[in-house]
């Protein structure tokens, strides 16, 4: 008996497919380019393990196996209207479980990038065709009448010549025996009766009611709970510890070094487990710990940008991309815009503090935990512990936030090593001081921009950036460009900018880096549309008239019409300041205009916030909004407050008294509209985000003539 | 023993009389709506009502609490039916959902104390709960929403 027959029976057991329900699934075949639907019965025969999606019990009630973290952005709610929409189904009878990470079954599971519909709503879609053709084919044997003569319709197939019917849960076991039809047709999108609408998430009411299960709220019988006091310098060891004190405090009862993997580095702390959350954070206070920082830079911010500037002003770097030849251009040209942007460090902040349950046995790990990437998690920790990848069971909460910082696999590595010290399960808490101070960072990035106008025409952009690649920490190749240098500027531009290039200039710390919401494209957006403006300006133009100029294809175009449309932007007054900025992320594009003025008391305020999204083929509109939204509010801490700095080698944030959220009052009129379209659908949870801060600042310039380049500015001095 | 009064249940328990009420509520009762997010009064994702007043249990003593009245999301209301869970759910304002118990105790706060709320009386009620998600702008909705429906239900009683 092979180890994936086991697994697979084991599967089909715990999702109790004892010939009782109608289980179907996915899979890759690994030969093939698409994905084949299979019955879990067929799966079995044909020695296939089963991507498990959905099961029909014969109760009718349908459950979904949710492959994708639930952080806010609606997977929770999209996933279920795909599945509901072609399956034929009240959403009201439509469950949802958090799948456990398992990459061969379901692909890749990490939640990130703004990929849950983008990268699966067309297997979805047919998968949730086929079971209904499967249930349609049984009931029409049953009855010994054509199928063409029975129709699906709320979980129900319908003869409709003499209207019986069969409920789905009274059709699934004939129907799991039948072969998995081809050739299947999808709807088309203007038969939807649940995808494209404004439908009410069905996690709302657990989120009013204090009853949805952050990773936080998870508790195991016999769970005890752990702080960890981690080194403050990010790379460095323990040398000593006094925990005289700490012992001292009733509820702690163990206290020992552990060590905790971030990338290819080690960073070593000291835990405290203790029966309450508090006992361990007062346990962690009292500790006395002395650190061996040596072997590693220790950074100073003001450096980290002197030394990028630098290495902008002498270095090329490796060429990412480049047409026509923008250096001879440059070279010549009586006049040339050269600038330097600048934007900052940020932490993630997410309102939920990073945390991890683990329980580490004999033979098996359990992890509980806010975590966007289970699947990574599950191979990582099996390797490190020698244990079969079946023997590690990764199992996702609702997140309290992710943002990419929950994708990461230093948590959940240290709660195993906590767990398996103690043998108990135990659930390590992260202080808000832990979490600002920790890291990983999005990185800072500096940026320099340089052009050419002649007769009002762009004739040159070169483009370079210096700043951390989160590759080369997951031991990506040195020697070339990061694979993210033009994210967020829009292709179509390539068709009409005939000489530009995009270099990174290679550059390097010690502090460990990761994805933030947008990534690369939430600080190269501000530089590169930043400095469209800076051009259009130069070449005496209005800058949408100018973006419209050189954003040819149709899909900008209509953009651009709905964006000039919905601001008023060729009606704007003389003392309003308006700016635009369009980006492109996650295959999205998102256009915005920001409106600002000056007020009755000298200071520059945002008075209006217009977005226009275009992400071709979408499930829900006011998810899509409500995630437009809030990138906007995002965007605005990230361009007006936030930034982490180091002052040798320590984080000087800690919490939200020093690294401030914005607040209600904060918040300006935010109008968010969807472009319709036919295009494959494009990223929703992040796309909205980049567009904000250039946008901003270009209006700024539109009102006083005072360009910022660099990120974070304070609003009060402008 | 510190004897609390939760949701109208008593109880008896064990713990610290500096123990912050919100880890007392969490890993001691065992309700964990209530959320911890920065531990120094800063967030709000921690507040409850002490006697229908807003308070953070973050840094509330539960000696403080002793033979008080403490309510907390669960508490609310006996069905997700407080005009401010209704009108959170009609205006989907959650998006991770995280901060909203928090965002919720406030803002039932607020709709007692001044039924009709304007947007003023609602940035300074809610200047304590921080969203990182971004639904401020719901939240504001929301609240009209549910001083409207506060008010439709005591015309009809």
């Amino acid at each position: 008996m092979s180890t994936s027959n086991v697994s697979r029976r084991n599967f089909l057991r715990a999702a109790g497919l004892t010939g009782t329900a109608l289980c179907l699934g996915f899979y890759f075949p690994s030969n093939a380019k698409n994905s084949q639907i299979v019955a879990a019965d067929g799966a079995a025969a044909a020695d296939i393990e089963l991507n498990a999606w959905i099961r029909i019990d014969t109760d009718g009630k349908v459950t979904i196996f949710n492959h994708r973290a639930e952080m806010g952005q609606g997977s929770y709610q999209s996933v279920p209207q795909i599945i509901a929409e072609e399956l034929e189904v009240d959403l009201k009878d439509v469950n949802i479980v958090f799948a456990q990470g398992n990459q061969d079954k379901y692909g890749s599971q990490i939640t990130g990038g703004s990929s849950t519909i983008r990268g699966s709503y067309k297997n979805l879609l047919k998968l949730s065709a086929t079971a209904r053709l499967m249930l349609i084919t049984a009931a029409a044997a049953k009855w010994n009448v054509p199928v063409t003569e029975c129709y699906a319709q709320s979980g129900n197939v319908i003869h409709r010549p003499s209207g019986k019917k069969y409920h789905y849960g009274e059709l699934v076991v004939d129907a799991s025996k039948l072969e998995t039809p081809k050739n299947i047709i999808l709807k088309k999108r203007s038969e939807y009766k649940l995808v494209g609408k404004p439908l009410h998430r069905q996690d709302t009411p657990l989120k009013t009611n204090g009853a949805a299960i952050f990773g936080l709220d998870k508790r195991l019988p016999g769970m005890l709970y752990a702080t960890v006091e981690r080194n403050p310098r990010l790379r460095g060891k323990v040398k000593s510890f006094d925990d005289i004190a700490t012992r001292k405090i009733p509820g702690v009862t163990d206290v020992f070094k552990v060590q905790m993997d971030v990338f290819n580095t080690t960073r070593e702390g000291v835990a405290v487990v203790a029966n309450s959350t508090w006992a361990a954070i007062q346990g962690k206070k009292a500790l006395r710990v002395e650190w061996d920082d040596t072997g590693f830079e220790h950074v100073n911010t003001a450096d980290i940008y002197k030394r990028q500037h630098q290495e902008l002003a002498t270095k090329e770097g490796l060429s990412f991309k480049k047409q026509g030849d923008p250096d001879g251009i440059i070279k010549n040209a009586k006049k040339t815009l050269d600038v330097i942007y600048q934007t900052p460090y940020q932490s993630h902040s997410c309102m939920e503090p990073v945390n991890c349950i683990a329980h580490y046995q004999k033979d098996k790990l359990e992890i509980w935990g806010p975590i966007q990437a289970p699947d990574w998690v599950q191979e990582y920790l099996s390797k490190q512990l020698g244990f079969p990848k079946e023997k590690v069971f990764v199992n996702m909460t609702f997140l309290g936030g992710g943002f990419g910082r929950k994708a990461f696999l230093d948590y959940p590595h240290e709660a195993t090593m906590i767990s398996k010290k103690i043998g108990a399960p135990v659930q390590v808490v992260w202080t808000r001081e832990d979490d600002a101070t920790q890291g990983p960072y999005r990185p800072g990035m500096s940026y320099r921009a340089q052009g050419v106008i002649a007769n009002g025409e762009i004739s040159a952009v070169k483009f370079r950036m210096a700043g951390q690649n989160h590759n080369h920490f997951m031991g990506g190749k040195k020697d070339v460009a990061n694979d993210s240098t033009a994210e967020g500027f829009l292709p179509p531009y390539f068709e009409t900018i005939k000489n530009i290039s995009f270099s990174d200039v290679p550059f390097e710390t010690p502090v460990p880096t990761m994805w933030w919401r947008s990534v690369y494209a939430s600080t190269n957006g501000f530089a590169y549309e930043s400095f469209m403006d800076e051009l259009a300006h130069e070449a005496g133009k209005d800058p949408l008239a100018f973006r419209r100029q050189y954003l040819k294809d149709e899909r900008s175009q209509r953009l651009i019409d709905k964006m000039e449309e919905v601001s008023g932007w060729k009606n704007r007054k003389k003392n309003e300041g308006y700016g635009v900025a369009i980006t492109e992320c996650f295959s999205s594009t998102v256009a915005q205009v920001v409106k600002v003025s000056r007020k009755a008391d000298g200071k520059v305020k945002i008075d209006h916030v217009w977005a226009v999204m275009d992400c071709g083929w979408y499930v829900n509109p006011d998810i899509i909004k409500a995630q437009v939204e809030g990138s906007v509010v995002m965007a605005l801490g990230a361009a007006t407050i936030h930034e982490i700095t180091f002052k040798d080698g320590l984080v000087e944030q800690n919490n939200f008294y020093d690294y401030k959220m914005p607040r209600i009052a904060d918040i300006p009129p935010i109008d968010v509209y969807i472009m319709e379209n036919d295009a494959d659908a494009g990223g929703v949870g992040e796309p909205g985000l980049p567009a904000f801060a250039p946008a901003l600042t270009n209006a700024i310039f539109d009102l006083t003539s005072k360009r910022i380049r660099k990120l974070p500015f304070d609003m009060a001095l402008v | 023993m510190i004897n609390l009064n939760v949701n109208q249940k008593a109880y008896q328990v064990d713990a610290d009389p500096n123990m912050p009420l919100l880890w007392v509520i969490r890993d001691i009762i065992g309700l964990t709506g209530t959320k911890y997010g920065c531990g120094v009064a800063q967030c709000g994702a921690c507040v409850v009502h002490l006697n229908g007043e807003a308070v953070r249990s973050c840094v509330t003593k539960v000696s403080r609490a002793e033979g008080q009245k403490i309510v907390t999301i669960e508490g609310l209301s006996k069905d997700n039916n407080h005009p401010a869970q209704v009108a959170w759910n009609e205006e989907n304002v959650p998006q991770c959902g995280y901060c909203h118990s928090g965002q919720i105790m406030s803002a039932a706060v607020l709709l007692r104390e001044k039924p009709n709320p304007t947007d003023e009386d609602i940035d300074s009620a809610m200047a304590g709960n921080i969203c990182r998600c971004g639904t401020y702008l719901r939240i504001r909705k929301a609240i009209h929403l549910a001083a409207e429906l506060q008010r439709k239900e005591s015309a009809s009683k």
